[in-house]
């Protein structure tokens, strides 16, 4: 089940499909949007390819990550997890330690700056886990835009800790009570209000997802977590990893560690989805493992569907994984054989969340949970001295409500 | 009675002097058997097309009003082909031709040639996919233009001129202006734009106009006439009142009114 795909070929890799000219992965991606927003998707695109060959934006970008968000995060040797297990040795990508405590913050910040660039002075943003959205709220704040969160009301429930986070850095949070209030609803609010207000407003999107360009730009400012692993790599074992693993929702925090390496055919990629209450009980957000083809928020994509093509509400305990689509690379990855995707119940998550707690010291977020939870299928199949690196996208202190729900500790 | 196609029946208005009242319904809200009633109703009572909205759990460029039908008639359970089958046996009873709008997944997941051959048996004339935008429709352009069902596309505020010219060359039946920026729904008023993207895309265009998202009065419909539109689109407020108790009275009431003012001579 985990054995290494083959590899395919170096053609199918090229950067100049992954999109190609018309924002297309493969038969994946493109810009399934309502017409009034085909001209700001193609200000937005030429924006930030002139901006990313501009030395000035990026010494800038450099700059914040270096100064405000905390980068580079370390590369971190979890000794007593990979002593658990005894073969791997495991590594984690320290993206909790950034500011604002997950990875969000490196696209929110790019984009931030992209927009200020395009004059625009409201920024809107989706979330989930609430990540996204205080990552929105703060870069806001720094630069002192107007900021409207849109978030599902079920979700700003499990999370309220993040929801006093964004007013406190002075965004607006909506409510969204539209289907299970979780992050698909707030998506699509984000994007009725940026159809709306979309000349005077730019959209943050938050993850790998939604219509080109947002696929590519938000990879490209997550990049920045697989360039530094692999400089990092190079500095503790002089060579490269042998697999990396990061849990799977939209897609940003994989995509972010899995670009730099999607060239490099010898590196696994491995992608982990909720599996909720269990495949089985169809309450879940497996959509690379268990979704058809479909278009949600305006790009072609693997899709949690009905036999009517009605978009299927997910079920996760981590609300940043609680979402139908997934974003168009990962559909791509996974069908030219690149990268491989499996899943994890919230158990087995609820499982990992304290096992890093009382093994390293680290609370990961829930959404991160799945990703180390997948350790118990994989470290058993694999030899010693393996190099295994985790996205550690995010620290867990925004779940203790919901963990505390599940958990008997006490 | 067989309907002409959508864009005969509004080249037959203009050579009058007239224009189109187009009546939109999402279908099985609050039933289907009321759709049907009401496509019955609104087809004698002064609609000249009628677009007829599949039900979609996440209709991204709706407004509220159409979002709330919506997700009522999923919730009552309303499928595709309880939909097709309802428009099978009321389309040869009625004169205006139908236009199906749909989101694109539904039709994506049946299949396009599918979707397309279905609703052509049903007696569809036209469809339109709010979420497909020029350059991704020709997956759905020319398997429609086969089957004789004319695809319908959008031109925006923020659309350039350019990008119009083409919208236009590839739209059949006519061409959809969006009023303004946003999601349908209910306006106090019609965007002040309108009258110069009208007067724009005449000169792009010998291809009949059709003004919708935000009319709700007759006073607005009136306007965009004015204005020059061939076609009006009247939504949400079709929508709205079809919800309520004695809906059915209440849109053919609305669709009286619209088409009366629609009808005036110029002042």
């Amino acid at each position: 089940m985990t054995q290494a795909l083959p590899r395919p070929s170096s053609e199918l890799l090229a950067p100049h499909h992954r999109p190609d000219a018309r924002g297309r992965f493969g038969i994946f991606g493109g810009q399934y949007v309502p017409e009034t927003l085909m001209s700001a998707l193609g200000e937005l695109e030429t924006a930030f390819h002139h901006y990313q060959s501009d030395p000035q934006f990026q010494s800038e970008l450099a700059a914040h990550l270096r100064d405000f968000v905390g980068r580079p995060n370390p590369l971190y040797f979890a000794e007593r997890l990979s002593q658990h297990y005894g073969t791997a040795e495991i590594y984690l990508k320290r993206e909790d330690l950034n500011h604002t405590g997950a990875h969000k913050i490196n696209n929110a910040l790019g984009q931030v700056l992209l927009a200020l660039r395009m004059g625009k002075k409201r920024i809107i943003a989706e979330t989930g886990a609430g990540q996204h959205g205080v990552a929105t709220a703060t870069v806001c704040a720094r630069f002192g835009l107007d900021c409207v969160i849109y978030m599902g009301k079920h979700d700003m429930e499990r999370q309220a800790l993040n929801v006093f986070r964004m007013r406190l850095l002075g965004a607006t949070v909506a409510e969204v009570s539209a289907g299970t209030g979780t992050l698909k609803d707030a998506t699509s609010e984000a994007i009725r209000d940026w159809v709306t207000n979309v000349e005077t407003t730019h959209y943050i999107l938050g993850s790998v997802a939604g219509p080109h360009p947002y696929p590519m730009i938000v990879r490209e400012f997550h990049g920045v977590i697989g360039r530094e692993t692999r400089w990092q790599c190079q500095e503790k074992w002089g060579g490269l990893p042998d697999l990396l693993l990061a849990c799977v929702g939209g897609g940003s925090n994989a995509m972010g560690l899995f670009h730099e390496f999607v060239g490099d055919t010898q590196v696994r990629l491995v992608g982990v989805e909720a599996a909720g209450r269990g495949i089985a009980t169809g309450q879940h957000a497996a959509t690379l493992t268990q979704g058809s083809v479909g278009v949600l928020h305006g790009a072609m994509s693997y899709l949690l569907q009905d036999d009517d093509g009605q978009v299927i509400e997910p079920h996760s305990v981590s609300a940043g994984l609680d979402y139908p689509g997934v974003g168009p690379e990962h559909s791509y990855l996974k069908d030219i054989g690149r990268a491989e995707y499996y899943s994890v119940t919230d158990a087995e998550a609820l499982a990992a969340f304290q096992r890093l707690s009382r093994l390293e010291g680290i609370i990961p977020a829930l959404e991160t949970a799945h990703a180390i939870a997948y350790l118990e299928t994989l470290c058993p199949q694999l030899p010693q001295g393996y190099r295994v690196v985790i996205n550690c996208s995010g620290r867990g202190d925004k779940d203790v409500n919901t963990a505390i729900a599940h958990l008997n500790l006490f | 009675m067989a309907s002409s196609s959508i864009s005969e029946t509004l080249e037959h208005l203009r050579s009058r002097g007239a224009s189109a009242l187009i009546p939109f319904l999402v279908a099985g809200d609050p039933s289907l058997e009321v759709t049907a009633a009401a496509l019955r109703a609104l087809d004698q009572h002064g609609a000249d097309v009628i677009e007829l909205g599949i039900p979609y759990a996440d209709p991204l460029a709706d407004g509220p009003v159409i979002q709330a039908a919506a997700t009522r008639a999923l919730q009552r359970g309303t499928k595709l082909t309880a939909i097709l089958e309802m428009l099978r046996s009321v389309t040869p009873e009625l004169r205006s031709p139908i236009v199906l709008f749909s989101y694109y997944n539904p039709m994506l997941h049946l299949g396009i040639d599918l979707f397309l051959r279905q609703i052509r048996d049903a007696g569809v004339r036209g469809l339109v996919v709010p979420d497909l935008p020029l350059e991704e429709a020709m997956t759905v352009l020319g398997p429609a233009r086969a089957l004789g069902i004319e695809v319908i596309l959008l031109v925006a505020p923020t659309s350039p001129a350019t990008r119009c010219a083409a919208i236009a060359a590839q739209s059949e039946g006519f061409i959809y202006l969006v009023s303004t920026t946003g999601v349908t729904g209910v306006r106090q008023q019609v965007a002040k734009g309108v009258k110069t993207m009208l007067d724009t895309l005449r000169t792009l265009t010998d291809k009949p106009i059709a003004v919708g998202f935000g009319i709700s009065q007759p006073e607005h419909a009136r306007q965009v006439v004015d204005w020059g539109a061939d076609a009006v689109i009247v939504g949400s407020a079709m929508v709205r009142r079809l919800a309520e108790p004695q809906g059915l009275d209440a849109v053919v009431s609305l669709c009286q009114s619209l088409k009366r003012a629609m009808r005036q001579e110029l002042a």
